[in-house]
């Protein structure tokens, strides 16, 4: 059968993220990964969902959200409240069972957040809307920093602003979360990139998908081919929110205490960081720049003090090298080499040339 | 044109009309009527008392000078802008209070003076923008591809091909939309229109850039349009020989006012037509 392009692109990247996959998980079973870089594979599967489900909002459908770590906030919280209160009120010992309806729980909470914020955000264009989203992550942070939220039976009590809840506390206000079990796992973070990158492709090769592309490229002509242009920004913000709210999920489930602060302006610049990085509107980008530049801190750790100042060069070098003329042309052209190995997909390949 | 080719494309052709001008009862059911249509911008009249009724598979031309106020009808009748005087009725309805989407769908395209194509996406997926409304699958259906998206993805690159098939652009599909030269853009963007299954298509300046070869195909395309999907077309024009050569009715548009309507003829030999583009002979 012959493939379409979209789909022969989209088979390879899946497979290079299995192959990835198991080089790590082999690698951390024969316990040949160093210690520290064990620990960041967490955070990097968390990150990659954090760029590509970003990358749908900044490079898909054209607009910049700033408050994107606001989603991440909401999904770890919800993530933990929902993951303590299914095993102290309804006894559920599997914690694979557990992870993945606290992902689920954080993804949706975030959404239902995300159709909340996107009405009024929507509305605005260009630099208002990035500085009304940046808004709102940081409402988002100050607002959990007064929450508390307790297990008593089979009751979930919420306050804000009153720390005297009654039974065991999940969610402390400013001190963070409480006894939460870190439960995540680095298959979980992967099976979490593969869905994310499952949906996002596939939106994007649908009419969806176009309908949100074509509202970016020219939205008065959109509009007059009968695109609801509003509608078809929602989908793209709301998707976006509910990946970052699993992410977020995933992230807080890996620590036993962790508190709203890690969630400030500085994570969604972060997050930024490697969306622009990896070159707006690229998936693939976005997930390179994410794992690379998730892990670069942990490696210049022997730089110590110069750290951050190493860290900036790297991105500068970054950003020099992938627009020098030079290697631009070389990466433009592997991918077509790739291709000309794939028959069926050629045709297509030297047709769009 | 090949042999081929034409056969391919009268091959769709539901009740090919005779001549240029057919005999027809256009305005039994009309189009397009407008009543009194006019907007204000801050007190300046950029149109005024628009009056015009469109008959079915009616070819009728737009002109005026520049600054007339022609692509403001059409900015008013794809609800672009509101009007702040009058009515538009589109195939009988009312389209007060409506927004671009809801015209569109009532059955009115439009392509634009300054060429408003999807640059960065396939010459196959401007014309998909254009079938959107005639697909109907979710977001959900979409991202978990259900049969249901394959089935409707299928039906919709054919219906693509078979549109871009009239302007024999159905091998450039896969190009970038962007990277197309100037006049296959232009088709591209007529096509686009058509995709959306419209009633009345407005096409502004379609033969702008192009040299006297490509207008006469771009003439000869428009009436087959027409033929083919018994619609009605309504353009503006700086070519006159395009206008003359096959619009059927046409209005002169000059300053938000209209000064004449009629056929070709009764156009070319009107004295007001004739000042407002040439200006007042001089007394003696």
């Amino acid at each position: 059968m012959k493939l379409k392009k979209s789909t022969v692109n989209a088979l390879i990247s899946y497979g290079i993220v299995i192959v990835a996959f198991i080089v790590c998980q082999s690698m951390i079973s024969a316990k040949a990964m160093p210690r520290t870089l064990k620990g960041q594979m967490i955070p990097i599967c968390v990150y990659i969902v954090m760029a590509v489900s970003l990358n749908l909002v900044v490079g898909i459908s054209g607009e910049l959200s700033l408050g994107h770590a606001g989603f991440m906030s909401i999904g770890a919280f919800s993530g933990a409240i929902a993951s303590t209160y299914l095993l102290n009120a309804l006894g559920l010992e599997s914690e694979v069972a557990r992870l993945i309806i606290s992902i689920v729980a954080g993804g949706v909470t975030a959404g239902v957040f995300g159709v909340l914020i996107g009405i009024p955000v929507l509305r605005l264009r260009g630099d208002y809307l990035a500085i009304v989203t940046l808004a709102f992550g940081e409402i988002i942070r100050n607002v959990v920093n007064c929450l508390y939220f307790s297990v008593d039976g089979m009751r979930l009590n919420v306050s804000f602003n009153n720390p005297n809840v009654a039974g065991t506390i999940i969610l402390n206000g400013p001190a963070g979360t409480k006894g939460i079990k870190a439960i995540s796992t680095f298959p979980m973070g992967f099976a979490l990139i593969l869905f994310t990158l499952f949906v996002v492709l596939n939106l994007i090769n649908s009419r969806s998908g176009r309908a949100i592309m074509a509202a970016r490229d020219n939205r008065i002509a959109a509009e007059a081919m009968g695109i609801n242009v509003t509608k078809y920004k929602m989908m793209a913000f709301v998707t976006s929110a509910v990946l970052a709210g699993m992410a977020g999920a995933l992230y807080g489930l890996n620590f036993s205490t962790f508190t709203a602060a890690k969630f400030k302006f500085d994570t969604s610049i972060l997050v930024l960081v490697f969306v622009v990085l990896g070159g707006i509107g690229n998936i693939w980008g976005s997930i390179i720049a994410a794992a690379l530049l998730t892990v670069l801190p942990e490696l210049l750790r022997a730089f110590a003090d110069y750290r951050m100042l190493i860290y900036a060069i790297v991105l500068i070098l970054v950003m020099l090298a992938t627009n020098n003329p030079m290697l631009r042309s070389v990466f433009e052209r592997l991918p077509r080499a790739l291709r000309r190995k794939a028959p069926g997909a050629e045709a297509k390949g030297g047709a769009a040339q | 044109m090949s042999e081929v080719k034409r056969r391919s494309a009268t091959k769709m052709v539901p009740a090919p009309s005779q001549g240029i001008i057919p005999e027809r009862d256009l305005y039994s059911a009309p189009v397009l009527e407008t009543r009194h249509l006019g907007i204000e911008f801050g007190g300046l009249k950029a149109v005024e008392d628009f009056n015009l009724i469109i008959g079915k598979t009616e070819i009728a031309g737009l002109i005026g000078p520049n600054g007339a106020g022609k692509t403001t009808v059409f900015n008013l009748l794809t609800k672009v802008y509101q009007p702040t005087m009058g009515t538009v009725l589109l195939n009988g309805r009312d389209t007060a209070g409506m927004n671009t989407v809801q015209a569109s769908k009532l059955g009115i395209a439009r392509t634009f003076q300054n060429i408003r194509l999807f640059g960065n996406m396939t010459v196959e997926d401007n014309v998909r923008i254009g079938l959107h409304n005639q697909v109907r699958y979710g977001m959900f259906t979409g991202i978990f591809r259900l049969p249901g998206y394959w089935k409707q993805e299928k039906a919709q690159h054919e219906r693509a091909l078979e549109l871009l098939s009239i302007f024999d652009m159905q091998d450039m599909a896969g190009y970038r939309a962007g990277s197309l030269p100037y006049g296959a853009q232009r088709r591209l963007e007529i096509v686009r229109a058509l995709a959306t299954n419209p009633s009345l298509l407005l096409l502004d300046e379609p033969a702008a850039g192009m040299n006297p070869h490509e207008t006469e195909e771009l003439m000869n395309n428009i009436i087959k349009i027409r033929d083919r999907f018994q619609i009605a077309i309504m353009l503006i024009e700086h070519d006159m020989n395009l206008v003359m050569g096959i619009c059927e009715g046409i209005c002169v548009l000059n300053y938000g006012r209209i000064i004449a309507k009629g056929t070709a003829e009764d156009i070319q030999n009107n004295p007001v037509v004739i000042e407002a583009y040439l200006g007042k002979k001089k007394e003696g």
